[in-house]
């Protein structure tokens, strides 16, 4: 022995275990005892209850949806709602054979190959056991009594009501309410099992998608006694579900709805934002679809018709990038004044054309008639987008100048508060390009990024974000479409998330602003080109009844060889993206709007009539006069308010005579000049 | 000597050679088929679970008779390293482990499947404690019994804050019953259990969490939560209780057939042999766990040293721990937790460990008979 212990008594401590694994026998033999006394107790002393229970009468627990949250917008409008459908179901449980069901059911009433398959994998995907599966939604009255004649053939099949979503204005909310649709394993397995335990559909895009936590509500259960053919016998108990809450968008009805009427059959988009709040008023993508398609599982043809690869109908434009063109002058402008590169009178004479290194780039006025704008001022190269001037800039100001203070303005990330599937734009850098590519920057890039060509992209959102900024001089909201959630008035998103845009010298915002008037109502002069690139299409067409200011853009889409000539002997798809941006009244801005029009070839003459509509219909009233809730307050000399817009003086009040005298004649003369001219790049 | 001499003059059978203890391995092999009958009906003839789960136990067996040839000297003299090394892997499971279902319990190692350590610590600990008081004089004193406790409580520790609480009282348990075959005083066995007992307002006021409660409520009550823990009790009590005196038929159960019967396959597999084998089925299975744990409980009284009686009645009755948690939880008289019956529901790490145990079992019986302790 190595051990050393040398008190252990073997005999002695062999008896003290064997005694204690004696006692241990006794013990498991009394506990197992025990549990035997308890097995025979439930199935011998209460086999029938339990087996009553298990054959035929079983109680069960089945959960109670929640009411969905309805969807306003800031008028009370409905956009989504609940409406009641019937829908045939079947619960395996009872069912039994499957094949020999669905045959039976497929004799009385409608079932596609595509109904039949669907149903097989929401049955192959169902979360709790007993629970009834859809076979068919939207029973027609003759189908549901089909059904009913029939029950005795079918167990496990019934008919239940429910609610489902509905989308009221169609087509017009598309991509900003988004729209519902059947849960995926996936989905479900992002949300809780048991809440979504009876939910059959769940937000996919839009408002449903990113407040589908408010919308849904929670669930309730009920017990119930059910029989061997799954119908309710009984309802024991029942937890009431919370219905979702009620939600209240910024989005405007009737803006809305105008905004869709001004794009009429082009494919572009329309966003417009209010610049006391951030919010977003019309978020409009064209072309459109019906949401209500997707609610109860939409057919495979129709999801065929919605995936045209030209017309990209679920495709949300607003949300999307693109070259801003010209759109992005006005902010470079206030940037080159504010860094001192710029004076407003420091000028540039345009020759039509620029040299960098041998290379001649050529500005749009080249290609109708090869001259230039001559001596342009900032403002002068606003109105009349002039890009010699902006080149001579980018050669002084360079790109990161820019980078810094358009990045100020939203461009090149996501600011919203609920688009989060919102692209973030580009705004190029030395830094970006190096990061991205690997590459040092070229001088001929920052050339291209100053018009809004190039690398620089940028979303209709960000354009209408952008012009929000210019109109309410800085002031920093986030831009939102939800305005707030169910009763709670109060509520309102945190507007202090980003530093208000501070320059150093605040008359420059009115210096812009009224250059960006100028572009869409300086009359035609006495000397070559005074006019505003916009003026033609909107100002000279009808006379102003508020101050509106905006810019134009249109944005090359393929590179464009130099022998390049007309527009209309382009194939569609290659024609320039036509913008506009726009704010109104300029002495009271209540709208910022960006139009962006898919290959609509001219900003000034394609998105600008488009955008004015828009704001045309939001400002005025029935008699066309500007409403007076949106007139800025003017103290006349004598102390008086007066009422009447006020027409943009100085530059105006020249011209005023031109502007009412404009006849048909003189405008279709010029603009027929300017229209192939705005074809080029502005 | 003359108790030795018995042993060297009596012949060795060809079962001894083989260091197999035979009733033992019959029982088991009964065990193990009837479970893959029962879990055949369980997973509805699942038939890849099913072949996952003959690998599992072809490979336990032979871990069983592998550990049947180690001579239980050799596990004595190494325990407190074995300890040691289980224990260092428990606290790398609380820096590296890797997380599963909200919990730290699995460890990763670069070319072996990734394994819990507290699964090891459950074979450990019994043999630690075990060579322990082999080494003193028992009945034990208050000292050494205090040093036991704190060989038992540091593992339980690590392990509960996995968080894994089923798995660390099992484990505590096993010490524990090595505490009391050493002929602790009864005593203060039962002044131990007063103080437990007085102390269950204060844990469940201040230590059990919500879920734990919940499961504590839902044995009294389990209509309290029908959707969630309750939903489990009520269907497993319907399944036994509907399938009689006879059952319903193997394959014929239909509580596990509809989905109505969750964990039918794991932890609450009894209710699916309850109802398709009834009463007449569970005697079965229970007389056969009677069997198994009569032979166990022989084998430790049979053993010729102290290590040996401690470890192999320490062995056997936590064998019976599970057996009759487990059941008890599935018919209602306990609390819902994780816990799987033994040798019978799906998993294979479960049935590796025990099986290495009775391997253990078997190298006792067939070890000691040629030297003295």
């Amino acid at each position: 022995m190595t051990e050393k212990i040398t008190l252990q008594d073997h005999p002695l401590e062999r008896q003290i275990v064997l005694s204690r694994i004696i006692i241990g026998g006794v013990f498991v033999f009394l506990l197992l005892l025990a549990l035997f006394a308890r097995l025979f107790y439930l199935q011998v002393n209460q086999h029938d209850y339990y087996s009553t229970k298990s054959d035929s009468y079983r109680i069960h627990v089945q959960s109670v949806v929640p009411t969905r949250g309805l969807i306003y917008d800031r008028n009370g409008i409905l956009l989504a709602e609940n409406i009641p459908s019937f829908t045939l179901s079947m619960v395996r449980e009872h069912s039994g054979d499957i094949d020999g069901m669905v045959e039976i059911v497929s004799s009385l009433i409608t079932l596609s190959d595509e109904d039949i398959e669907k149903f097989r994998s929401r049955l192959k995907n169902r979360s709790v056991p007993f629970s009834s599966v859809p076979v068919r939604y939207n029973l027609s009255e003759e189908e549901i009594a089909k059904i009913s004649v029939n029950q005795f053939r079918l167990p496990g099949v019934s008919v239940e009501a429910e609610l489902v979503r509905h989308y009221p204005e169609l087509e017009n909310f598309a991509h900003s309410v988004g729209y519902l649709g059947s849960i995926t394993t996936d989905e479900l397995r992002k949300v809780d099992p048991v809440n979504y335990s009876g939910t059959h559909q769940i937000g996919k895009s839009g408002v449903e998608k990113f407040y589908e936590d408010i919308l849904h509500g929670q669930v309730g259960y009920q017990t119930v006694e059910k029989n061997a053919r799954g119908q309710i016998m009984n309802v024991l108990d029942r937890t009431d579900p919370i219905p979702g809450q009620d939600i209240v968008l910024h989005l405007d009805s009737n803006l809305q709805k105008a905004a869709v009427d001004a794009l009429g059959d082009f494919r572009g988009s329309v966003v417009a934002i209010d610049p006391e709040s951030g919010g977003i008023m019309a978020m409009v993508s064209k072309p459109a679809f019906n949401p209500n398609l997707f609610v109860q599982g939409i057919s495979q043809k129709d999801y065929a018709l919605l995936n045209d690869p030209v017309l990209t109908p679920l495709y949300n434009r607003a949300l999307a990038k693109y070259s801003p063109g010209s759109t992005v002058k006005p902010f470079i402008s206030l940037g080159a004044l504010n860094g001192g590169f710029r004076t407003p009178e420091d000028t540039v004479h345009d020759p039509g054309w620029y040299q960098l290194g041998n290379h001649k780039h050529y500005d749009w006025t080249w290609w109708s008639n090869e001259t230039g704008h001559g001596t342009v001022d900032m403002q002068r190269a606003i109105y009349q987008s002039c890009n010699v001037y902006f080149w001579d800039l980018a050669m002084d100001m360079g790109i990161d100048e820019m980078h810094d203070f358009l990045f100020r303005f939203g461009f090149g990330r996501n600011v919203s508060l609920d688009l989060p599937q919102a692209s973030t734009g580009t705004l190029p850098s030395r830094e970006w390009k190096m990061n991205t590519m690997g590459e040092s920057w070229y001088p001929g890039e920052t050339i291209n990024s100053y018009v809004g060509q190039g690398y620089t992209e940028a979303t209709p959102l960000q354009l209408a974000t952008a012009t929000m900024l210019m109109s309410n001089k800085g002031k920093w909201y986030r831009p939102a479409v939800l305005k707030k959630i169910g009763t709670d008035s109060n509520y309102s998103q945190a507007s202090s998330f980003l530093p208000d845009i501070e320059i150093n010298n605040p008359d420059h915002w009115d210096f812009i602003a009224e250059s960006m008037e100028m572009v869409v109502s300086r009359g035609y002069g006495g000397e070559y080109r005074t006019y505003g690139s916009a003026y033609p299409y909107i100002a000279a067409v009808e006379p102003m009844k508020y101050r509106m200011a905006g810019k134009s853009g249109t944005a090359q889409v393929i590179a464009i060889p130099d022998d390049y000539d007309r527009a209309d002997e382009v194939a569609e798809k290659y024609r320039e993206h036509a913008w506009f941006i726009s704010f109104a009244p300029v002495d009271n801005p209540k709208i910022a709007l960006a139009v962006f029009i898919e290959h609509g070839a001219a900003g000034s003459s394609v998105a600008g009539p488009v955008a004015r509509r828009i704001l045309d219909a939001y400002l005025l009233d029935d008699e066309g006069e500007l409403k007076s809730e949106y007139r800025f307050p003017q103290i006349s000399e004598e102390g008086e308010e007066v009422d009447e817009a006020i027409p943009a003086e100085g530059f105006l009040s020249a011209e005023g005579s031109m502007v009412g005298a404009a006849s048909g004649e003189n405008i279709n003369a010029l603009s027929e000049n300017d229209r192939q001219l705005a074809t080029f790049n502005e | 000597m003359g108790y030795i001499g018995k042993d060297l003059g009596r012949r060795k059978s060809v079962w001894e050679y083989l260091h197999i203890d035979f009733p033992l391995l019959v029982a088991l092999f009964i065990l193990l088929g009837f479970g893959l009958m029962v879990l055949y009906s369980a997973t509805d003839g699942n038939i890849s679970m099913m072949r996952r789960q003959v690998a599992f136990i072809i490979l336990s067996i032979f871990a069983m008779l592998f550990m049947a040839q180690v001579d239980i000297r050799i596990l004595r003299r190494w325990s407190p390293w074995m300890y040691l090394g289980s224990m260092a892997l428990l606290g790398l499971v609380i820096f590296y482990g890797s997380v599963g279902g909200g919990a730290k319990r699995w460890l990763d190692f670069p070319l072996i499947p990734r394994f819990q350590p507290s699964e090891i610590m459950k074979i450990v600990l019994p043999l630690c404690v075990a060579g322990y008081f082999s080494k003193r004089a028992i009945p034990p004193r208050f000292k050494h019994i205090f040093w036991a406790l704190v060989l038992i409580m540091l593992p339980t520790a690590l392990i509960a804050i996995q968080p894994d609480l089923g798995t660390a009282l099992l484990i505590a348990v096993s010490g524990m019953f090595v505490i009391l075959l050493a002929g602790i005083n009864w005593k203060l066995v039962f002044s131990f259990l007063g103080v437990a007992i007085l102390s269950s307002p204060a844990l469940w006021i201040f230590y059990m969490s919500d879920y734990q409660k919940q499961r504590v409520k839902t044995l009294f009550d389990p209509q309290s939560d029908p959707l969630g823990t309750g939903w489990n009790i009520i269907q497993s009590q319907t399944a036994i209780g509907s399938g009689g005196v006879y059952g319903k038929g193997w394959l014929n159960g239909v509580q596990s057939r509809l989905d109505f019967l969750p964990e039918g396959q794991t932890d609450f597999i009894v209710a699916v042999l309850a109802e398709e084998f009834g009463l007449l089925g569970m005697l079965f299975i229970m007389v056969l766990y009677l069997v198994i744990i009569g032979r166990g409980l022989f084998i430790a009284a049979m053993a010729q040293d102290t290590f040996s009686r401690l470890l192999a009645g320490s062995i056997i009755l936590t064998f019976f721990v599970y057996v009759f948690v487990n059941i008890g939880m599935v018919s209602g008289i306990l609390p819902v937790v994780g816990v799987p019956l033994p040798m019978v529901s799906l998993g294979g790490t479960s049935i590796l460990t025990l099986m290495i145990s009775f391997g253990i079992l078997m190298s006792i019986h067939t070890h000691n008979k040629t030297l003295m302790p």
